[in-house]
């Protein structure tokens, strides 16, 4: 048999499964939000989805807000997940713990961090509750509203809380296989320690960082469960929206929630790009 | 450079250390008290009433819990398996050999490892709706291969990059069969990384919410939806005992699997799924 043949029966069923079923369903999604559905007698393509999506306010309001979501949570996430693995190099009384519960977040679902957010951010939640019982609060009311509010603050917890662990175990194992004796040299050269972490250790473990942190905003981009619990009602996250559009009643808006997942799945393909030029870069070094 | 580190240095690391741990464990906490909480109302800091009442509910055979949680575990183990089947040959392809393309068809295999999410789920309802699919515990099987296949490829070809293929020649001109090369030199000698790609794997698709709720149209009720529906009616007690549960196959396999977890391995990018 030859290598040729050999490679296209290994690779075959995985890729036939991936091509059929994700860009078969990219490929559908996309027919769909230009109202083209030869099956029903739709044989005219038109742009009269994204026309609605692009003249709706709600659109843009949720646009603004998810990318506030995925931007804010994966800029603190990963300067947090930098100053985690810096601090576990090192050794100190309590460190086996924090790797143990950093690799621990790692299998615990979304779902149920978000719920746990929910328990304690809530307005009558434990942070609540402290609040009043050292008489900061009169009623649960007077407790800023973290959750189901209008700036995601629960959401972005929530992903803080999950994708620390996530990008701090990548980085960490970077700057471990990277070692200390870049950082020496430069130190016995004269570089403060901040310069010696700002010019020889962030440029190395930065492609690394890169690529966890792009995996983490498409994530946190395209996820419904977390905003849907979390969430306001309105404006809601866009997977949240385009979800509500797809099972509305009203079957006319299904294109449109197609059209908002096709400018989604746009983004994350910029993203892909930026993933695979990252992650070479770091194969390369 | 102070290895050792000042006692104040030492210090400051104890402190943000402490924090960190507080921070990671925190929200784990309320759900595990409402679980043995009867009633536990603002601004009480502790139930008054400490009950099993939620566990026994849980347990018991009335609630469907233990049904969701049977069906969730025959779900991810049936998708875990599928993906090693197609998994193993695709990481071989992908960890061995060089070829026109290769780069483009790792990015293909791995695209939905970044792109899922609601993008594409909806196009594939509609093509599972085509195929009857939809409503059934085979489709939301099949579609939990989307997230659990690229993760599994990229384990698989990280092991077959180190792997050794004379030993495979060796065998086979020694007279060994190819089934019996297979089965006595090659799958000895990949085991590790069908174990630990297959654990992950599992987890993966344990965690799939909006996939699920999509393709099994509402009758296909996985531990997460019932999750869901608990959190959003505000039974915070079964929530919190669910939930406990939820999260038992992570901790195990975290457990048995905690020396394999450190970011080296191309295990830990399958955690950005779940």
């Amino acid at each position: 048999m030859s290598d040729r043949l050999k490679i296209t029966l290994l690779l075959f069923p995985a890729l036939s499964i991936i091509i059929v079923l994700f860009f078969g369903g990219l490929l559908v999604g996309l027919m769909r939000s230009f109202n083209y559905m030869p099956v029903i007698g739709l044989t005219e393509p038109d742009l009269s989805a994204y026309i609605a999506v692009f003249t709706d306010k709600e659109f843009y309001l949720s646009f603004l807000l998810t990318f506030h979501i995925a931007f804010t949570s994966t800029v603190i996430s990963c300067i947090l997940a930098v100053g985690a693995a810096l601090l576990l190099r090192r050794r100190f009384i309590g460190r086996a713990i924090v790797n143990f519960l950093f690799q621990l977040n790692l299998t615990v679902p979304h779902l149920v961090g978000a719920i746990g957010i929910l328990y304690l951010f809530s307005q009558s939640g434990s942070f609540a509750r402290l609040a009043a019982q050292w008489e900061m609060i009169a009623s649960p009311s007077d407790f800023p509203a973290l959750v189901f509010d209008p700036y995601a603050i629960g959401i972005i917890l929530q992903y803080v809380w999950k994708e620390v662990p996530f990008i701090g175990v990548i980085v960490l194992a970077n700057m471990q296989s990277i070692g200390e004796d870049y950082e020496s040299v430069s130190r016995t050269l004269g570089a403060s320690r901040w310069q010696s972490f700002r010019h020889v250790l962030l440029p190395l473990i930065f492609p690394g960082m890169l690529s966890a942190s792009v995996m983490v905003f498409a994530f946190t981009f395209g996820a419904y469960e977390i905003p849907a619990l979390l969430g306001a009602n309105f404006p809601a996250a866009l997977p949240v929206l385009a979800y509500r559009k797809y099972t509305d009643v009203d079957l006319a808006a299904r294109p449109e929630a197609m059209a908002m997942a096709i400018v989604i799945a746009l983004l994350s393909a910029v993203l892909i790009y930026l993933y695979v030029r990252f992650s070479r870069r770091k194969a390369g070094r | 450079m102070d290895r050792s580190g000042t006692l104040l240095g030492s210090g400051f690391r104890f402190l943000t250390g402490a924090l960190l741990i507080t921070w990671l464990v925190l929200p784990l906490i309320p759900l595990a008290i409402w679980s043995f909480a009867k009633g536990w109302f603002y601004p009480s800091l502790l139930p008054k009433v400490w009950s099993l009442r939620a566990w026994e509910y849980a347990f018991s055979d009335t609630s469907g819990v233990l049904d969701s949680l049977w069906l969730t575990v025959g779900i991810s183990l049936a998708a875990t398996v599928l993906s090693i089947l197609v998994g193993v040959p695709a990481g071989r392809a992908l960890g061995m050999y060089q070829f026109k393309g290769k780069s483009f068809i790792e990015m293909l295999i791995l695209a939905p490892m970044i792109v899922l999410g609601i993008a594409v789920v909806l196009g594939i309802h509609s093509i599972f709706i085509s195929m009857g699919l939809t409503n059934s515990v085979s489709g939301v099987i099949l579609v939990h291969l989307i997230p659990t296949i690229p993760y599994m490829v990229l384990v698989m070809a990280g092991i077959f990059a180190n792997y050794d293929p004379a030993f495979e020649l060796q065998a086979r001109s020694l007279g060994a069969s190819p089934m019996k090369t297979f089965w006595y030199v090659t799958l000895p000698a990949i085991m590790p990384g069908i174990i630990v790609g297959g654990l992950f794997a599992f987890l993966v698709s344990w965690s799939q919410y909006i996939l699920t709720l999509l393709i099994g149209g509402g009758r296909v009720v996985t531990l997460p939806l019932l999750l869901f529906n608990f959190a959003t009616s505000g039974r915070n007690d079964i929530t919190g005992a669910i939930g406990m549960i939820y999260i038992l196959p992570g901790v195990i396999i975290l457990i048995l699997t905690a020396k394999h977890l450190s970011g080296r391995s191309g295990a830990v990018g399958g955690f950005g799924q779940i």
